[in-house]
């Protein structure tokens, strides 16, 4: 497969057909392995990361789930194509990083994708739609099972896996899930959630992992311990929080509508009226607004059939996703032009916020709302 | 510089401590200092405190010579990185890396997950195990069983 059909086709996840998928964008789990005693990849040179390369990527590759796979070497991809993998989470923005001696794999739907000479030499990690934590740990420990039939993992009995960083040794898997709390936000109830998660040593991170902001009202939760809990343990655990998580979110949205039902609409409208008109736009604001929108889908604003559209604009108006559809380098002045172009047309058939649902269920009927004369 | 205790993040808070005239030092990540809760380090003895008792000592330590016969990575690269040069490097610095592994996980041994091998292993293991038993057992019985035909003499010997 070419980078080309990468680009064409957008990730089986982003397509939003799974459990609790109005909150939950995706659910990710991630295995890391390491051959034994051979360097990790951090710390061998040069030609004993290709070794390791060697040795991994022809196993990879012939799984009967990599069939039609993608599979390149990091050095023969462009700047601009591993920025693409990375705003679509098949790579980490680390291994974009990388070049001579590391690798990446994934399969046609962009469900699965194997990082070769990450952190550790092997990065296993499946992606799916919603919430599906099980369903996705399932898929990469099955591929784990295969590939330690023809690889020689490093293993301790007491430390389980071993990794290149001590915070993953044990059972080397980080399980996330990538959720939208607008509601959460704007009742200023986040601060509270992220405070409680950590407390019971799970991670909070903003859209692209470790050390980012949270843009969009996008948050990422993942299991921060590894050793000393059994895989199925973390992964129910955490599943638990997200549906704590997603109760909350859902009543947050409920008191913003019987309470706040005005400041709701005011959002929601300058949402679409910014999106609609503007000629420049950050990716930040584009995110955030593009929140907003997916929020009024979610409240019945807009159309269901709406919701698709919205969900590609978050990925299509990342920078390096602009400039690789536009076929060219593009600064920054250039991307946001660009970006608010595209949305622009993209909104074009896209109906006024219908807030009539909204003023039914907020009870307070005509009196108080704004006129709505759609 | 990395945070002494996930090794993986910048640090971003510093605290010193003085404690009997001597100095200790221990630098966090946001994440590793607001999830230890510092907010008021007085009165305790900070590094025992956050990474676990003898951690202090550790720190100090920290740059001794000790290398992997592996791969050559010292501890001090270590204290630099916060990786590890190979897998072999865990039995190499094993004492250092339980304290730190002891404050950063829920447990210090892995339940998860076995290899195949592994579990091979351990079945043959456990096999071999049960067997010695039982051959220990056997012994025993038959020593027992040696030993009272020998008294039977005996007595038979003093009555004749």
């Amino acid at each position: 497969m070419k980078f080309a059909n990468v680009m064409s086709t957008a990730g089986e996840w982003l397509r939003g057909e799974g459990p609790h998928h109005q909150i939950v964008i995706s659910s990710r789990v991630r295995l890391a392995r390491n051959l034994r005693n051979r360097a990790f990849p951090g710390w061998g040179k040069k030609p004993a990361r290709i070794e390791v390369l060697e040795l991994i990527r022809p196993r990879v590759e012939e799984l009967p789930e990599m069939q039609d796979s993608f599979s390149e070497v990091l050095q023969d991809l462009s700047a601009l194509e591993k920025q693409v993998l990375v705003e679509r989470h098949l790579i980490s923005r680390e291994h974009a990083a990388k070049g001579v001696g590391s690798a990446v794999v994934m399969n046609r739907r962009q469900t699965l994708s194997i990082m070769i000479n990450e952190e550790d030499h092997l990065r296993m990690q499946s992606i799916r739609s919603g919430l599906q934590l099980k369903q996705a740990f399932k898929l990469v420990d099955k591929i784990d099972s295969a590939l330690e039939g023809k690889l020689e993992f490093a293993y301790d009995n007491k430390l389980g896996y071993l990794t290149a960083c001590p915070t993953n040794v044990g059972t080397g898997m980080r399980a996330s899930a990538m959720l939208h709390l607008p509601g959460l936000v704007l009742s200023e109830l986040i601060n509270q959630v992220i405070q409680a998660v950590s407390k019971i040593g799970l991670a909070v991170r903003g859209l692209y992992g470790e050390g980012t902001e949270a843009m969009g009202n996008l948050f990422q939760i993942s299991n921060q311990t590894t050793l000393g809990e059994k895989e199925e343990e973390i992964i129910a655990r955490l599943s638990k929080v997200i549906e704590t998580i997603i109760e909350k979110e859902h009543d947050a949205r409920q008191v913003l509508i019987q309470k706040r039902s005005n400041t709701l609409w005011d959002q929601i409208g300058r949402a679409y009226g910014v999106l609609t008109y503007a000629h420049a736009m950050s990716s930040k604001e584009a995110l955030n607004l593009l929140s907003i929108m997916k929020l009024g889908v979610d409240l019945g604003a807009f159309p269901e059939d709406r919701r698709l559209p919205i969900d590609e604009l978050f990925i299509d108006t990342q920078p390096a996703h602009l400039q690789k559809s536009s076929q060219r380098k593009l600064n920054a002045e250039e991307r946001d032009h660009l970006r608010a172009q595209i949305i622009r047309e993209r909104l074009k058939v896209f109906p006024k916020p219908d807030i009539s649902k909204l003023v039914r269920e907020s009870g307070n009927g005509a009196a108080t709302s704004p006129s709505n004369d759609e | 510089m990395l945070c002494d205790v996930c090794k993986c993040n910048d640090a971003t808070v510093f605290l010193t401590q003085i404690l009997e005239g001597k100095m200790q030092k221990v630098n966090l990540c946001d994440a590793c200092s607001k999830e230890k809760g510092v907010q008021d380090p007085t009165g305790f003895a900070l590094a025992d405190l956050l990474l676990g008792i003898g951690a202090a000592e550790e720190i100090e330590k920290g740059a001794t010579t000790q290398k992997c016969p592996v791969c050559g990575y010292t501890q001090a690269d270590f204290k630099k990185t916060g990786r590890l040069g190979c897998s072999s490097c865990y039995q190499t610095f094993l004492e250092g890396l339980n304290t730190l592994l002891k404050a950063m996980h829920k447990g210090t041994e892995h339940v998860g997950k076995l290899p195949q091998h592994a579990h091979r292993n351990m079945e043959l293991s456990d096999r071999m195990k049960s067997l010695a038993a039982d051959l220990e057992k056997a012994v025993a019985e038959s020593a027992a069983s040696l030993r009272d035909q020998i008294k039977q003499l005996e007595h038979e010997m003093a009555a004749s």
